[in-house]
């Protein structure tokens, strides 16, 4: 059964492994996945350690309903202290490698120390063996993998790894499985190369007995339903996560050069339509992908139809490539989206990030902040997608003054750079923005600036906010499972009922986190879709685990809690700019230049952002500090942690 | 003779590659999600984007059922299958070795070989596929699809014909 998959901490300097059961009161607590990863990475680091020392502790996760009839259970969960800002590192990725680490035996792995050459873990049924990865390392990411299969003789294995740029600890690297799938956020890639840990192979045959098949087959049937009946996952299953790309960019959420507009012209270009049309069509008119068991297949297969790279096949590029790699540097060039997409696909390294970081690059050579001298002759011009490409191979492979000064992140960079370029970067706890702009949406600005991996929209967004729902469908949705009176507002532009809003998805999505499901099945872009009510049946009928709607809230707020710790434990105060609850000047201070008439001329108000913090605090047992009150922790059980109890 | 039952119709084109049919196929005959114990299964040329399923052609003059060397399988025509009779199955996987398809499964776990039984008539692949990659119709109108869109190829050739004609005249 699911809740007999183990635990397994393997340590990498000494070769130690210890396999164990994961206890039942632990499940109950943290369930499994990122709740549990929380937990491991609070109980298994100290405060302060190197993030890209051996002293940092990395996990690899599945959910408690991976493998199992849940559908869209391939979530694979990575933590680590984060190498970008200090401070939570946590990052989920889809695919095929989770189920496969569960039919070996496997729901969670914990990696400690640091191996004295590179290696690879391979995981086969119940048994853990670290392997040399002396012919694997220096290859790109779908390499790596295809290499391991072939030393492996087993064309099923899944791997997870990273490439060249998790190698040489570039801290923006993430952990890559199959074609696009990536665990992108807060630098994990980096973590496993400063550990000598190039990837983890698995490959399994074990049973996983499902507690009712019958009902989980009927319940599962249902939930589909539920799932492909959503228009939202209709649109997202043609066209991919871009599907939000004209909408989102022609209101004016779309954060372009760096953050000096919310819209991008020309954004037609590059519009999934555009895709379509202009890339080789191999694939017939069914052209999407999807990850373990969903209907939801949001992924694009591609082929690049001209330029260099004409005939490369990649899949996506996905609603936060657009942003990362195109509105943001503001090159409306589809080649260039393709090229980029495939490019760090290859390499390992986040798209958000590094797009973000060498966006700003490009503001800070526009003030005559950045010169010729630091770029080492690279002229960073808007819109200019050779030099863009080539910032990214820099970094991607450490290269030069400019390479290796972006590839520390943008918190490092900017005291390397010095001058002010802090104030021009737009990040929170050293995690850059995606490509939206909050300054019209105050709920989202609120999400980004407390989100517990910094500033992120898949912690706590609440994305259903741009849907204007009547508030008697807010209050269904937000008064359960624990009951909400307060106010709610139909209005994106308000901040009234926001803060509820934001805790209610903070811990909704930590709910699909620790089963592992995908947050496209749960009320994220479609307010039709299942949440704690569905998930306590699934649960049960899948495991025989029997916790009601409340149960997983309160294991979702338990764990957050547990990310708020470890924050506060590595120095979040709640103003700190880089590693606080706040966000950059820039919100406040410069209004939206264009958008619809409701999002242009936009700053968040301060006073107001300062007392929705106060609002979401006391939602969340937290003082006016931001620190959790002594009858929070005792609620929720935490009083005497690290408890060291796994 | 009575009309010959349905049978699987598997269109490559649509498949996303999601492998559900795999989790829902082992837990409707066993119990357990194990993709290694399912009927179906998903090949794949990931650096291509291209996914395939597979699973037994419930062939006429089945290769497995000659090979058996004690009669253990047999065809049932009613729901045109072919099927094995674990009482009598010694496990010597001669079927798994002669089927061309590699459809005939052996399961280590159980030491016995399996295969798609069409879930007596209602198959659960093709009731999760979304897509629709997996269909179950009638043996007869199994090349519909693709009598209809050779036919649209070659109407597409007369209008455009047409509009030749048309133009030169």
């Amino acid at each position: 059964m699911a809740l007999n998959r183990k635990i397994a901490i393997i340590d990498l300097t000494t070769g130690k492994i210890d396999i164990k059961p994961i206890p039942l009161d632990i499940r109950k607590k943290f369930i499994g996945g990122r709740g549990l990863d929380a937990y491991l990475l609070y109980n298994h680091t100290k405060k302060g350690c190197d993030p890209l020392g051996p002293d940092n502790t990395l996990m690899v996760s599945g959910g408690i309903l991976t493998a199992t009839l849940a559908s869209a259970t391939s979530r694979c969960h990575v933590m680590a202290k984060s190498p970008l800002g200090g401070m939570l590192g946590s990052a989920n990725g889809g695919g095929f490698f989770t189920p496969e680490l569960a039919w070996a035996g496997f729901h969670h792995l914990v990696f400690k120390g640091k191996a004295e050459k590179p290696v690879y873990v391979y995981v086969h049924n119940g048994k853990i063996e670290i392997r040399d990865a002396k012919n694997i390392w220096g290859k790109s990411v779908t390499d790596t993998q295809w290499a391991i299969r072939e030393e492996l003789q087993d064309e099923d294995v899944k791997s997870l790894v990273i490439g060249p740029a998790g190698e040489k600890m570039v801290r923006m690297a993430n952990v890559m499985t199959g074609i696009k799938n990536s665990a992108g956020r807060t630098g994990m890639g980096a973590v496993m190369g400063s550990k000598n840990l190039k990837a983890i192979a698995a490959r399994g045959t074990m049973d996983i007995k499902i507690a009712h098949p019958k009902e989980a087959l009927e319940f599962n049937k249902r939930f589909i339903d539920q799932i492909t009946s959503a228009k939202v996952n209709q649109t997202q299953g043609t066209l991919g996560t871009p599907f939000i790309w004209g909408a989102t960019n022609s209101w004016g959420g779309i954060r372009t050069r760096n953050f000096q507009y919310n819209q991008m012209l020309y954004a037609d270009e590059i519009e999934p339509e555009a895709i379509d049309e202009n890339c080789l069509e191999t694939m017939g008119p069914y052209h999407m992908a999807g990850c373990f068991g969903c209907q939801v297949h949001c992924r694009a297969k591609y082929k690049i139809a001209t330029g260099p790279y004409a005939g490369t096949y990649d899949e996506g590029p996905e609603y936060t490539s657009q942003g990362g790699l195109s509105s943001e540097p503001d090159i409306p060039s589809l080649e260039n989206l393709l090229v980029c997409n495939h490019l760090v696909d290859q390499w390992g390294v986040d798209n958000l990030e590094i797009g973000s970081v060498i966006s700003w690059a490009f503001e800070l050579y526009e003030l005559g902040i950045l010169t010729k001298k630091e770029t080492d002759g690279l002229e960073l011009k808007w819109g200019d997608a050779e030099v863009f490409q080539e910032v990214l191979r820099r970094v991607c492979f450490r290269e030069g003054w400019l390479g290796n000064t972006l590839a520390e992140g943008g918190v490092i960079a900017s005291e390397i750079i010095g001058k002010n370029s802090f104030d021009y970067l737009i990040q929170v706890k050293g995690v850059s923005n995606l490509h939206s702009d909050e300054r019209a949406t105050p709920g989202l600005a609120l999400n980004i600036a407390t989100a517990s991996r910094g500033s992120d929209h898949l912690r706590s967004r609440p994305a259903i906010d741009l849907y204007h729902l009547p508030v008697d469908v807010l209050r269904k949705i937000y008064s359960s499972p624990v009951p909400y009176d307060g106010p709610l507002s139909s209005e994106h532009t308000e901040y009234i009922g926001k803060p509820w809003q934001v805790f209610w998805h903070e811990n909704c999505y930590m709910g699909v986190d620790c089963l592992g499901i995908c947050k496209y099945h749960t009320t994220f872009l479609g307010a039709t879709l299942p949440n704690f009510e569905d998930w306590s049946k699934v649960l049960y009928y899948n495991t025989g685990l029997e916790m009601s709607p409340k149960d997983i809230w309160d294991v979702a707020e338990r764990s957050n809690m547990m990310e708020r710790l470890f924050n506060l434990r590595e120095g979040l105060t709640r103003n700190d700019l880089k590693k606080g609850d706040m966000l950059n000047h820039r919100y406040f201070d410069e209004p939206t230049r264009r958008g619809a008439v409701d999002a242009v001329g936009k700053v968040i108000d301060r006073e107001k952002f300062t007392k929705m913090v106060d609002e979401f605090y006391q939602y969340k047992g937290l003082d006016e500090n931001g620190v959790p009150k002594p009858e929070t922790l005792k609620r929720l059980g935490l009083e005497k942690e690290p408890s060291h109890l796994l | 003779m009575e009309p010959m039952g349905k049978v699987l119709a598997i269109n490559p084109e649509k498949c996303t590659g999601c492998r559900l049919c795999e989790l829902v196929c082992s837990v409707y005959h066993d119990g357990v999600s194990n993709a290694a114990r399912s009927r179906i299964k998903i090949i794949k040329w990931e650096s291509e984007g291209r996914y395939i399923p597979t699973s037994c052609q419930q062939c006429q003059d089945a290769p497995c059922k000659i090979v058996c060397p004690v009669k253990a399988i047999s065809r049932d025509e009613k729901l045109s299958r072919v099927m094995v009779d674990h009482n009598k199955c010694i496990g010597c996987r001669s079927c798994v070795a002669v089927c061309p398809f590699g459809a005939m499964g052996f399961n280590v776990i159980d030491h016995k070989n399996f295969k798609c039984d069409l879930c007596d008539g209602d198959p659960q692949c093709v009731r999760f596929c979304d897509m629709k990659a997996v269909d179950y119709v009638d043996a007869d109108r199994m090349n519909l699809p693709k009598k209809r869109a050779a036919a649209e190829r070659i109407t597409a050739a007369q209008r455009e014909a047409a509009a030749l004609m048309s133009e030169s005249h």
